[in-house]
C-alpha cells in the first residue's frame, strides 16, 4: 500500500480528460508502435474527451477513426499488438461491450495464456463508464466486476487526473491487455456536473502511478472505506466531513481492480475493524462480495461490526432521475453506512 | 398520388418537426446557464430526427397498427408517423410514470406494444429483433411486416449483416431501412464505408437494395409501397438505403465544428420548405394551409408536454419494479 504518494510538485492543473490525453500524447512521441483508434477519436476527440487534441498533432494514419464495427476494430487491435504495435482502442461505452465481447474474453485477455506465454497482446482498451446523468439502462453502467471475472485483463480504474495520466502511460507500456474504465464524472467535462477532484494538479513530465497499487486518499483510524472511480471522489467528501465530527474514516482508492490491492485493504481493516466497500457496480456477484470473501479468508475475526457495502441495486439504470439518484452510491447513502458502521 | 394524400404527408412531417423543435427547446432551456447535460426536465443524451421526417412519413403511409417497427436511437419521428401515443412518448420523455415505459426507459428506449413499436440506443442491435417480429408474423400466418430502421453508419456493424442473411434465408417479411444521414456522430460516411450505397450488400444475401436520393417523401412512399407489399405477398425482405439529411447535431449540445461548410449546405436541403414550396406551386397548399398545419401541430405537442408535466416522477421506493415479470 501506498499512502498518498508525493506529487511531483505541480501548480498545473487539468482536467482527468486532458491528463489522460496528455499520457497518450506523451507515450505517442515515445514510442512510434502506440496508436489510437475507435469511433469519433478524431476530430471530436472521443466523446468524453480522451483524445482531444490528438489528431492534430499525430494526424489521422495514428489517430483513427474507425466504422461502428467494434467486432472488427478491437479484433484489430489485438492483432496488430500481437504484431508489436500498441495499440490504444477506445470503446465508446462499456455498455456496449455486447457486441463485441468476444474479442475481448476470448481472444484479448486469453492469447498470452493459450500461447504460453508465447504471444503478447499489449494492448489498451479504454472506455467510459458510469452514470449519474440521465443516460439510462444502455448508457450508464460500470461493469467493471464483469471484466474483472475473466482472467487475463487488467481492469484501472482512476478517480482524479494525476491518476489518469500516470495510470494510462503504465497501460501503455505494459505488456499484457488493459481495460482502462474512466467514469465520464470524473473527467472534468465542461458539459456534465463534476466534483472539483475532477480538476487537479498534474505533473508535466511523463510519470506512471503503479497498476495494482491502491492509495489512502484520506487517512484515517475507525472505519476502512474501499472504493474507486467516482465514488472515490464522494467517500473524499464524506471523509472530510466526518473528521469534524470526530468520526476518523480511511479511504482506499483501489486504482484498479485486477490486480486487486487485497494487502491495502487487509493492511487498513487490520486497524480499524470496519470496512465498508462503495461501488457503483451492481450488488451481486462482484468487487464487494469480493472484498467480503477476501476478509473471511484471511481472518474472520477481524471486524468488529458486519461487513457493510454502499453499492448499485441488481437494477438495470433507470431513466428518471428521482429513481436512478436512489439507486447511485451517493454521499447521503455512504454518510448513514459509515455513522451506522461506527456505531455498531 | 392524390391531394389529400399529399397535404396529409406534409401535415404529419410538420407535427414531427413541431415536435422536435418543442422537446430542443424545452431540453436546453433548464440547462442554463452552465450547460449540464443532467440537468433540466428532460436530461440525458438527447437524439432528435430533424431533417429526416420523409422517412419516416414515407414508410408509415403504407404500415397499419400491427406491424411492428424497431427504431434506433434517433426514433421520435418513426414512432410519431406510427401512431405511437404522443403523450405517453412524452411523459417518458420527462421521465414520468404515465410514459410508455413508467419512466424507466428514456427516449432511447421507446416500447409501445400498441403500435408494436420499439427501439433501442445500441447501434444496429434492433434488426435481428425485426427478424424475429417476422418470424412471429410469418409463423402465425398473419400478412403482417416488420421494419428495421438503423443509419448508415449501423450497416457496418455485424448484426445488421446477420439479420439480412437470416432474414433472407427464412424469406421474413422484413423490410430494412438505411436512413443515410451522411453522418455517425462526427465520421462521415465516406471514412466508414467504402462503397457510395449500402443497396448492393443486399445482393450479397439474394435481398433486392435500392438507394433513393432526393429525401423527398412521395419518391420514399414509393419505394416503401412496394418493399412493403412484396413482403405482405411472402415474397421476402427489401433492404432500402435512404438518403436523408441530419439538420442539427449529433445529439443535443454536439457543437458540430468537424461539419465546417457542409453543415450550411445541409440546412439547404431541409425536406419541409422544399416539400411546402412543392404543394404550394401546385396549389395545394396556401399561407393559411401552413399556418393551420403548424398551429394543429403545436396545440398538440403543448397539449402531450403538458400531460407529461402533470404526470408523477416515479417514486424511488418502485426502483426494483419490472425487473422480472
Ligand atoms: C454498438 C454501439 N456502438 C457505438 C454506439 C455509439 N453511437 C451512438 S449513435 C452513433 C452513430 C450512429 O450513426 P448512424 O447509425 O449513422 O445513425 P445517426 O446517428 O446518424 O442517426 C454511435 C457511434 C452505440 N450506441 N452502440
Amino acid at each position: 500500500m501506498t499512502v498518498t504518494e508525493t506529487v511531483a510538485p505541480s501548480t498545473r492543473r487539468l482536467s482527468t480528460a486532458k491528463a489522460l490525453s496528455e499520457g497518450i500524447a506523451q507515450e505517442m512521441e515515445r514510442d512510434d508502435s502506440v496508436f489510437v483508434m475507435g469511433e469519433d477519436v478524431g476530430a471530436y476527440g472521443g466523446i468524453f474527451g480522451s483524445t482531444g487534441g490528438l489528431i492534430d498533432q499525430f494526424g489521422p494514419s495514428r489517430i483513427i477513426d474507425t466504422p461502428i464495427s467494434e467486432t472488427g476494430f478491437i479484433g484489430a487491435g489485438i492483432g496488430a499488438a500481437t504484431e508489436g504495435l500498441r495499440p490504444v482502442v477506445e470503446l465508446m461505452f462499456v455498455d456496449f461491450f455486447g457486441v463485441c465481447f468476444d474479442q475481448i474474453y476470448n481472444h484479448m485477455a486469453k492469447i498470452h495464456f493459450e500461447s504460453g506465454g508465447n504471444v503478447k497482446v499489449p494492448m489498451v482498451l479504454m472506455m467510459a463508464v458510469g452514470g449519474g446523468y440521465n443516460d439510462a439502462a444502455q448508457h450508464s453502467q460500470c461493469l467493471w466486476a464483469s471484466f474483472a471475472h475473466m482472467p487475463g485483463m487488467k481492469v484501472v480504474v482512476p478517480s482524479n487526473p494525476y491518476d489518469a495520466k500516470g495510470l494510462m502511460i503504465s497501460a501503455i507500456r505494459d505488456d499484457s491487455p488493459v481495460v482502462y474504465m474512466f467514469h465520464k464524472g470524473v473527467m472534468g467535462l465542461p458539459w456534465m456536473a463534476k466534483n472539483p477532484r475532477s480538476i487537479g494538479p498534474v505533473p508535466e513530465d511523463a510519470y506512471t502511478v503503479p497498476i495494482g497499487k491502491a492509495n489512502v486518499v484520506h487517512p484515517g483510524s475507525d472505519v476502512t472505506v474501499v472504493s474507486l472511480s467516482m465514488s472515490v471522489q464522494h467517500c473524499q467528501d464524506v471523509a472530510e466531513k466526518l473528521d469534524g465530527e470526530g468520526i476518523s474514516a480511511e479511504v482506499i482508492d483501489l486504482r484498479s481492480v485486477i490486480p486487486l490491492d487485497r494487502e491495502a485493504v487487509l493492511e487498513s481493516v487490520a486497524k480499524t475493524g470496519r470496512l465498508l466497500v462503495v461501488d457503483e457496480d451492481y450488488k451481486s456477484f462482484g468487487l464487494s462480495g469480493e472484498l467480503a470473501a477476501t476478509i473471511v479468508e484471511h481472518d474472520p475475526t477481524m471486524l468488529k461490526a458486519p461487513f457493510a457495502r454502499v453499492t448499485y441495486p441488481d437494477v438495470p439504470v433507470p431513466y428518471a432521475r428521482s429513481l436512478e439518484q436512489a439507486a447511485l452510491p451517493t454521499r447521503e447513502r455512504i454518510e448513514a453506512a459509515i455513522r451506522s458502521l461506527v456505531r455498531a | 398520388m392524390d391531394g389529400a394524400q399529399r397535404l396529409g404527408f406534409y401535415r404529419q412531417m410538420v407535427r414531427i418537426r413541431t415536435y422536435e423543435e418543442t422537446i430542443r427547446g424545452n431540453y436546453h432551456a433548464d440547462k442554463t446557464p452552465a450547460w449540464d447535460i443532467g440537468a433540466g426536465l428532460i436530461p440525458g443524451e438527447m437524439h432528435l430526427a430533424a431533417g429526416q421526417e420523409p422517412v419516416a412519413v414515407g414508410l408509415c403511409a403504407h404500415l397499419r397498427d400491427d406491424d411492428a417497427i424497431t427504431g434506433p436511437h434517433r426514433p421520435h419521428h418513426l414512432a410519431l408517423a406510427k401512431g405511437v401515443d404522443m403523450h405517453r412518448m412524452t411523459a417518458e420523455i420527462y421521465g414520468r410514470v404515465d410514459g410508455l415505459g413508467r419512466g424507466r426507459g428514456g427516449h432511447m428506449h421507446l416500447f409501445d406494444p400498441a403500435q408494436h413499436f420499439s427501439c433501442s440506443g445500441i447501434i444496429a442491435e434492433g434488426m435481428p429483433v425485426a427478424v424475429g417480429q417476422a418470424l412471429a408474423f410469418s409463423r402465425k400466418g398473419t400478412d403482417n411486416v416488420a421494419v428495421a430502421v438503423a443509419g448508415e453508419g449501423a450497416a457496418n456493424q455485424g448484426a445488421f449483416h446477420e439479420a439480412l442473411n437470416l432474414a433472407s434465408l427464412w424469406k421474413l417479411p422484413v423490410i430494412f431501412i438505411i436512413e443515410d444521414n451522411d453522418w455517425a456522430i462526427s465520421v462521415p460516411r465516406d471514412s466508414s464505408t467504402p462503397i457510395k450505397s449500402n443497396a448492393p450488400r443486399g445482393a450479397a444475401y439474394g435481398i433486392p437494395g435500392e438507394r433513393i436520393e432526393g429525401n423527398d417523401v412521395e419518391t420514399i412512399s414509393d419505394a416503401c409501397g412496394r418493399a412493403v407489399a412484396r413482403a405482405r405477398a411472402g415474397e421476402g425482405p427489401t433492404l432500402l438505403e435512404i438518403h436523408t439529411v441530419r439538420l442539427w447535431g449529433h445529439f443535443e449540445g454536439d457543437a458540430q465544428a468537424y461539419r465546417g461548410a457542409e453543415l450550411a449546405v445541409a440546412e439547404s436541403h431541409d425536406p419541409i420548405p422544399i416539400y411546402e414550396a412543392k404543394l404550394r406551386a401546385e396549389g395545394l397548399l396556401d399561407d393559411a394551409g401552413v399556418a393551420a398545419a403548424k398551429a394543429e401541430a403545436q396545440a398538440e405537442v403543448d397539449a402531450a408536454i403538458a400531460f407529461a408535466l402533470a404526470s408523477p416522477v416515479p417514486d424511488p421506493s418502485t426502483l426494483s419494479d419490472y425487473v422480472f415479470a
